[in-house]
């Protein structure tokens, strides 16, 4: 299988005052195509800035990201967005979605972006499979955080991206909101053939995936496949 | 006029008017007549006022002389101050001599202008100053020959000249004498310098307008910051009163630190100013620091802070401890009647304030009233905007301007508060423009070749065609040609002046009883005229009933009105006139003006001698034309009026300087507040912008939205504010300075472009942060 993602020696540094503070330490790994990857570890382990800089939102002090085969240290950040927006889509432990947009509205903005024609249908029909066809019109405030990120999860998946970055997706939602919008994440998944990168501190949701990389202090502590035979059977 | 008040008599006091005068303790005084007066240099004769002074006048200003110090000198050696025009006329120099009736005395400098001497006036007769005690050699202050007696007076600052006036002149009066005090000659100076100083007042009402725009939206956007903060200070049990008190100590902090600093800028600008002005001011300033201002000005400063903050600082009072959780833009707002009650404090404050800084109930109402109507429209204008755009929303532009678009009517979107803001400040800065053109365009009098600056009276009519040529000749040319026929009223009403003199109860002023005036005819108004009662008439009929046009001045003091009959002696020929119409007289204006005009048709054949008019351009020709006409015409008298306009172009550009500085201090005011109020609009877009980003939107993109929202918001802003200002600009030209409104271009060219194009900027500018940092780093801010 060839790769989406090749991290390697990954460092990034934050200026705080007078003082440095190395988030992340020659971090290097790979992300096969179609595969579901977690990135796990405790609060402050720089699992947040490793998808960011992997997703090209964020610039590395040194080291390379190769996504869909292209470098993005050798990209500006119109041609970083670009790339994003073709191949690229997120979703975020607090939805983010835009406050001023329905949620239609919101799941088109990728595609209008393009310029895509049939941004409204595609949106629509995105909507639907995800549960909200009755709330199309609503604006997020008017919406559940479940249904928040049900939306978010239809934004994400409007451009047919080839991998998508998950951060914390179940994070601000009940055990069992967030068992539905898991299930949808991977469904969906499963029939876009995209590429998922997860984040998350729940190891359970991890292990339903077919690798993990643990982190810890901003280094690697394993990158592995995941041990779970029901991760490697639901993948099959 | 040189003193805090004058007393003057037309002849010499009686009894009782002296008793009055000495027990005033005059500071200085002086006698005046006319008469002949000759140059034994060249043979020469000429009529002149001799003004015989005593005392240290004046003092206030000075007497403007060449040389300078002839002016100090001519009272201890004895010389005598010759009007400048008549030593040019008859080309004298100072040494020369001059004979007054037995007397004869050197020339101690030409006077050139002297406190409380108008330019016509002395010009008529030109004037000649010599030592009083040198009055009685002259052998010409016979009994029955016509002079003016005048006592100036000084007085300490809190004297109240009102109540002085209000005492004394009635009794005056009847001794056919005058108090005139500098408060009433202020008065008389016309409505100019009125006019200065309501708009002064009127910059300064619109500068603590725009500042208090300023406060009320840099604090609601702060409270909104914090309002999560307030939250969990309430969850963790902090009352209402505390979370309130915590903002309000921090606003009235900022307040007080404003206003000090606004009061040492004002201490630095009170200690410029009279540099700045010395050279018109007929007096010197003394700077003194003194501390009510300074407190005033941190007082107004707390004050403002607090009030204006007041309406966003309510809401510290009702957020809901509950918003720790979710903070609901709508959920904690303050209930109604509150908000009702705040803005009725608002709206009284800024009533008493235009009060105190237009002493008008009526003005500062209609102030405050015209806000607030903007406010309403402003409000009313954005709100009808948005519907517009959601009725009928253009489905078909672009991703890039939709999303602009979308952005103006959407939850949380600044519309309403952006277009106040910017229309508020388009609407202030622009009225503020219009108006000072208002008054600038008063100042231009005499900077026109139209304006004549050289009077040419007394040509008799035999010599009018020899005058004219005399003019033409030199390529100058004859502006004016004015027919002058003086006589006296005879009655009024049916009674004879006479009768009415002896009347110790009547209402009638007592100078006109005794005056001569200079009329003329003619069948138009001119610039300087406007017709407030009765009709004009043009032109009378042989044998129809003569119809006259008596100035505004003249009808107060007669107690004349249209209607009234008055009978004019004309030279021993009773003429029986009925008055048709009153006109008010702008006497500000340097030109000739009448008081009582007659119309054509009646008065061609009556002894009379024409006035012309010419603009001569520079001292040269000025002197090349009055030596010439003197040397033909002896009898002809010349004012100069080139040294008056120039002090009159001199005072005015600095008044003009005022002005400005006022208005673009004011404006530039506006601006601050203008950025402040855009830049409030950056917390609703930059998370909104770099969502959009992380989803893939380029610079261009982002950009794109940003602009073409801002540029609504300019253009939909300055738009409106502007065609208030316009309609108001046009009610204070009516109603209060009572002048035309010739709309200038420059708001429509300038302001409107440059506000939306500084909006533009402004906004952005806001989402410089998004382009520059990472989506990542801008993404874990907001979050």
């Amino acid at each position: 299988m060839s790769k989406i993602l090749k991290i390697t020696g990954l460092e990034k540094t934050y200026s705080s005052g007078n003082k440095q503070l190395t988030v992340l330490h020659d971090i290097s790994f790979d992300v096969e195509q179609g595969q579901t990857f977690s990135i796990v570890g405790p609060s402050g382990s720089g699992k947040t800035t490793l998808l960011g800089l992997c997703a090209g939102l964020d610039q590395p002090n040194s080291g390379t990201v190769e996504l869909c085969g292209q470098n993005l240290n050798i990209l500006n950040e119109d041609q970083r967005a670009q790339l994003r927006n073709k191949e690229v889509g997120f979703i975020f432990q607090n939805f983010q979605l835009l406050p001023t947009l329905t949620a239609l509205e919101n799941v088109s903005v990728p595609l209008e972006l393009q310029g895509a024609k049939n941004a409204t249908s595609k949106s629509k029909s995105l909507l639907e499979k995800v549960g909200l066809g009755d709330r199309m019109h609503h604006y997020p405030s008017q919406l559940s955080g479940g249904e928040q990120q049900r939306v978010a999860l239809a934004r994400a998946f409007a451009n047919s991206p080839s991998i998508l970055f998950a951060d914390e997706p179940t994070g601000n939602l009940d055990d069992e909101t967030g068992e539905k919008v898991i299930q949808l994440l991977l469904e969906l998944n499963k029939e876009n053939g995209t590429t998922l990168v997860i984040i998350t501190h729940d190891l359970e949701l991890a292990n339903r995936t077919q690798h993990i990389l643990k982190l810890k202090g901003g280094k690697i502590v394993t990158n592995q496949p995941t041990p779970s035979r029901e991760a490697s059977q639901r993948n099959k | 006029m040189g003193a805090d008040y004058i007393i003057d008599s037309r002849q010499l006091p009686t009894e009782r008017a002296q008793a009055i005068i000495d027990s005033l303790k005059p500071d200085a005084s002086e006698v005046n007549f006319v008469s002949m007066i000759a140059f034994p240099k060249n043979g020469g004769t000429k009529l002149v006022k001799v003004q015989g002074m005593k005392g240290d006048f004046p003092f206030y200003g000075k007497i403007n002389t060449e040389p300078s110090s002839a002016s100090n000198s001519y009272q201890q050696s004895g010389g005598a101050l010759v009007d400048a025009t008549l030593m040019l006329q008859f080309n004298m120099k100072p040494g020369d001599s001059i004979k007054i009736g037995q007397l004869t005395l050197p020339i101690a400098g030409a006077l050139k202008s002297m406190p409380g001497n108008s330019a016509v006036s002395s010009s008529v007769a030109p004037p000649v100053v010599i030592p009083y005690r040198f009055v009685e050699s002259t052998e010409l202050l016979q009994f029955g020959s016509r002079k003016e007696y005048q006592y100036f007076y000084k007085v300490s600052d809190t004297f109240n000249l009102e109540r002085l006036e209000a005492k004394i002149e009635p009794a005056l009066d009847l001794e056919n004498a005058d108090l005139d005090t500098h408060t009433s000659t202020t008065e008389r100076l016309g409505k100019r310098y009125d006019n200065v100083g309501k708009f002064l007042n009127l910059a300064a009402f619109i500068a603590l307008l725009l500042g208090c725009i300023g406060i009320a939206s840099s604090v609601h956007i702060y409270i909104k910051e914090k309002l999560k903060a307030i939250a969990i200070l309430k969850c963790m049990g902090a009352s209402r009163l505390q979370s309130f008190l915590i903002f309000l100590i921090q606003i009235a902090g900022i307040g007080i630190v404003g206003g000090a600093i606004g009061s040492l800028i004002g201490v630095a600008l009170q200690t410029v100013f009279p540099y700045l002005l010395k050279d018109f001011l007929p007096f010197t300033l003394e700077i003194t620091i003194s501390a009510q201002p300074i407190l005033i000005g941190i007082f107004l400063g707390l004050f403002m802070s607090v009030l204006f903050a007041l309406l966003p600082l309510l809401r510290t009072w009702y957020v809901s401890p509950l918003d720790v959780l979710r903070v609901d833009e709508n959920g904690s707002q303050e209930p109604r009647n509150v908000r009702f009650l705040v803005f009725g404090i608002i709206l009284v404050f800024l009533f008493l304030f235009s009060l105190w800084l237009l002493k008008d109930p009526l003005y500062a109402l209609g102030f405050v009233g015209a806000t607030v109507i903007t406010f309403t429209l402003l409000a009313a204008v954005a709100l009808g905007f948005i519907k517009t755009i959601k009725r009928f929303f253009p489905k078909h532009w672009s991703f890039t301007a939709r999303q602009s678009l979308l952005n103006l009517f959407r939850p949380n979107n600044q519309t309403v508060v952006l277009v106040v803001a910017i229309g508020l400040g388009t609407f202030l800065i622009s009225t503020l423009y219009f108006t000072k053109d208002i008054l600038l365009a008063k100042t231009e009098v005499g900077q026109t070749t139209e304006n004549a600056n050289i009077i040419i009276l007394d040509v008799q009519p035999d010599q009018k065609d020899a005058v004219a040529e005399s003019i033409t000749s030199k390529n100058l040319a004859v502006l004016n040609n004015m027919p002058l026929v003086t006589m006296r009223m005879e009655s009024l009403n049916g009674r004879l002046v006479n009768e009415i003199r002896q009347d110790t109860t009547r209402q009638i002023k007592g100078w006109l009883l005794n005056h001569e005036f200079r009329t003329t005819y003619r069948d138009s108004l001119i610039a300087s005229e406007e017709l407030m009662a009765g009709e004009w008439v043009p032109y009378i009929k042989p044998g129809e009933p003569i119809v006259i046009s008596i100035s505004d001045n003249l009808a107060n003091d007669s107690q004349l009105t249209v209607g009234d009959a008055v009978v004019f002696n004309v030279q021993g020929v009773l003429m029986e006139t009925t008055v048709g119409s009153i006109r008010k007289v702008d006497w500000s204006q340097i030109q000739l003006n009448f008081t009582i005009v007659f119309p054509t048709g009646v008065l061609e054949d009556a002894p009379q001698f024409n006035v012309f008019t010419t603009m001569v351009p520079d001292e040269v020709s000025s002197a090349a034309l009055q030596q010439d006409l003197v040397s033909k015409f002896p009898n002809v008298s010349i004012i100069d009026l080139r040294q008056i306009f120039t002090l009159v172009e001199d005072i005015l550009d600095k008044v003009s300087w005022v002005i400005n500085f006022m208005a673009f201090f004011s404006i530039f005011t506006g601006i601050i507040v203008l950025i402040g109020s855009v830049r409030t609009s950056k917390y609703q877009r930059i998370k909104e912008s770099v969502l959009l980003r992380t989803l893939g939107a380029k610079n261009k993109q982002i950009l794109q939205i940003s602009a073409f929202e801002y540029l609504f918001l300019g253009l939909l802003g300055s738009l409106v504010g502007l065609l208030l200002a316009l309609v108001s600009s046009l009610c204070l030209a009516l109603f209060v300075f009572k002048e035309p409104f010739i709309p200038s271009g420059i708001p429509f060219l300038i302001f409107m472009p440059g506000i939306t194009l500084l909006v533009l900027i402004i906004g952005l500018s806001n989402i410089q942060t998004v382009l520059r940092s990472s989506p990542l780093e801008v993404l874990r801010r907001e979050s």
